[in-house]
């Protein structure tokens, strides 16, 4: 008798068990179809954009600093006759190759490294990378201990030495801080087709050296020249994937 | 006879500083007139801007870093004191173990507040205090700093406090781990920059812990002879043989790694420009008359060959030029590594730059950084003295036997 209600209580526990557990297999089913669809729908999403630039050194002419005064009108740098501690967001630099003794004449600016050096070692976390790759500063946590200038490869950064007055709102630049390009992050973010203020510089002035683009769309202009053309980082030996690339140098 | 078992006791007597010298009312007041004429520096740098200084967008760490650079690894270094006699168990070190922990932290407060001082935004101390970024190894050296003040401080309570006394040993051996901890991560701030052919070497951290032995032993041996003196106490000649043999081998451990990097770095091509730099331009001067000849060289003889009979005026001497040459080294490497031109354009020649690409970058300091500087060392002085004037950190009598009063 004892044992009889034994087994009808193990033949009850059973079936109660077997149903939870088809439950919780049905749970699990409808959780790991919904991720599925989730992520089904998430790479149809399109990429997250790395904006990058592609500079022709063939086209960019010796002894025309048109990017540089675009890029200074833009975000309301002035010369105050002083090279040395004058911010200098892009500078224009003339090469010969040592072997061919091929000339030259390139803007440097910022890399926008997506292993930027800069990034490393901010000790606020002041200087950052966006998503979209652009390397800036914060202006309301930059120190200005400067480790930043001493990490950058390219010599791409300033440090505001004297006082600014009437700054632009779509550059905040201060005093004590330091700056860099910043791939006109204000007209990337308004949206449009819009190209860098350097870029817009260079193709007024008839060269069109500069283009300006998604590096992750592979349908975008400057996308396509990389692929048929090709284009090459400085200091590739350090592996910082630059978003700027050079051609023909 | 001397029972083992108080050995973990320390059984000196201490008083306060109480000095009766000239010498010391001397130091006081250009202590404070330096000390003075920082804050003034500071005032004028942040107002004005750091043009007004002689640091640039080619070098834009300066002579204040060379300062701050050197208080701080002397700091660490100063704590060498404590350790001979926690940790290495040389008694005659042991009076002296409370004194060097303060000037430890002193030196290192004073190296911070030019460090400090010298910020774009000073006044944003306290976002440095509260943002961290832990990839960065300054972001890194905050915590060290101000772990090794609070270490500093709870080993003199170990070291103060009779019931306390047998512990010791474990605050020594924690703060002498912190300390070389600490400065590797000042050597790694450079050791770490991949843009910079002269640094971006693992060297860095071994060559400051080296420098740091050399340059807190000279402080030490220099505070502890001014302090006998002032207070017209014998110094005990077992400590003065002991600090300068110590000093000998930190110095010649200096030069080995400084041997070591520049050997290596003339052994790679791509290094030769800054080599010629430093071994034979800009700064050979520094780099040969300060740091080989007055840093090493002559000191080293002077230990070696004793052609000064008294060890004290010798070690005097020994120890100034320790100091000018350790901080002629930071100079080289500070400044010496970022008036080279950076390597962007490998295969390359730059014809013309309107940033100065091309060429090496001239660097000559102001009125404003020497008085930052100096006013660093100012402080460090100002506070040492305060302390000691204020605890019993000063060893009744002076004996080579730690044991003996």
């Amino acid at each position: 008798m004892t044992s009889n209600r034994q087994k009808t209580t193990d033949t009850e526990l059973s079936g109660t068990a077997r149903r939870r557990f088809l439950q919780n297999i049905g749970a699990i089913g409808a959780v790991a179809a919904l991720s599925s669809l989730s992520l089904v729908e998430l790479s149809a999403q399109p990429k997250v954009a790395r904006w990058g630039l592609l500079i022709d050194t063939d086209k960019c002419a010796t002894g025309c600093d048109a990017c540089v005064r675009g890029c200074n009108e833009e975000h309301g740098i002035e010369d105050t006759g002083n090279p040395d501690t004058d911010a200098q967001w892009i500078r224009k630099i003339d090469l010969k190759d040592k072997l061919t003794s091929k000339l030259s004449s390139l803007p440097m600016m910022c890399q926008h490294c997506d292993s930027a050096p800069c990034v490393d070692v901010c000790p606020t976390g002041a200087s950052f990378k966006r998503d979209d790759g652009v390397v800036l500063v914060n202006k309301h946590t930059c120190i200005g201990c400067r480790y930043c200038v001493m990490a950058c490869p390219y010599k791409a950064r300033s440090f505001i030495h004297e006082n600014l007055f009437n700054q632009k709102t779509i550059a905040p630049r201060g005093k004590g801080t330091v700056e860099s390009c910043t791939l006109c992050v204000h007209r990337i973010d308004a949206g449009g087709d819009q190209q860098t203020a350097c870029a817009d510089a260079c193709i007024n002035e008839g060269y069109n050296a500069i283009l300006f683009g998604d590096l992750n769309n592979p349908d975008s202009e400057i996308s396509t020249k990389l692929k048929e053309q090709g284009g090459m980082e400085l200091r590739a030996d350090l592996e910082l994937k630059t978003g700027v690339r050079y051609r023909n140098l | 006879m001397t029972n083992p078992a108080n050995d973990q006791y320390d059984n000196h007597r201490y008083s306060t500083f109480k000095p009766n010298h000239w010498g010391y009312y001397l130091l006081l007041v250009l202590a404070v007139l330096f000390a003075v004429f920082a804050a003034h520096s500071a005032y004028t740098i942040e107002h004005a801007g750091h043009h007004i200084t002689g640091m640039n967008n080619h070098i834009v760490w300066g002579l204040p870093h060379v300062f701050a650079i050197s208080l701080i690894v002397a700091a660490s270094g100063a704590l060498n004191g404590a350790s001979m006699s926690s940790l290495f168990g040389n008694k005659a070190y042991k009076p002296y173990a409370r004194l060097s922990i303060a000037l430890a932290i002193s030196l290192l407060i004073g190296g911070l507040l030019v460090l400090v001082l010298d910020l774009g935004r000073p006044d944003r101390l306290i976002v440095a205090m509260t943002h961290y970024n832990f990839r960065s190894i300054f972001a890194w050296n905050i915590f060290l700093y101000t772990g090794f003040i609070f270490i500093g401080i709870f080993y003199l309570w170990m070291l103060m406090e009779r019931k306390m006394n047998r512990y010791v040993t474990k605050a020594g051996s924690l703060a002498f781990v912190w300390r070389i901890i600490l400065t590797s991560g000042t050597g790694s701030i450079f050791g770490f920059l991949v843009g910079r052919n002269a640094l971006d070497t693992a060297i860095m951290a071994p060559l400051f812990i080296a420098l740091s032995l050399a340059m807190g032993t000279a402080i030490l041996a220099m505070a502890f002879i001014a302090m006998a003196h002032w207070q017209h106490q014998q110094f005990g000649a077992a400590l003065a043989e002991s600090l300068e043999k110590l000093l000998l081998w930190f110095l010649l451990a200096v030069f080995y790694f400084s041997i070591v990097h520049h050997l290596t770095n003339l052994y790679a091509s791509e290094h030769h420009t800054i080599e010629r730099h430093i071994l034979s331009g800009q700064h050979s001067v520094m780099f040969w008359l300060g740091h080989v000849l007055l840093g090493v060289a002559i000191p080293v003889t002077l230990i070696v060959l004793r052609p000064i009979g008294s060890i004290i005026k010798r070690l005097i001497i020994v120890s100034i030029l320790a100091l000018l040459g350790g901080a002629a080294l930071v100079y080289v490497v500070v400044i010496g590594s970022q008036s080279t031109p950076q390597r962007i354009f490998p295969g390359h020649e730059i014809v013309s730059s309107n940033f100065g690409d091309a060429g090496f970058a001239a660097y000559s300091a102001s009125v404003w950084e020497w008085g930052l500087g100096l006013g660093g060392i100012a402080v460090a002085v100002l506070l040492s003295l305060f302390v000691l004037r204020i605890l019993p950190f000063s060893p009744v009598a002076m004996s080579d036997d730690g044991n003996k009063v």
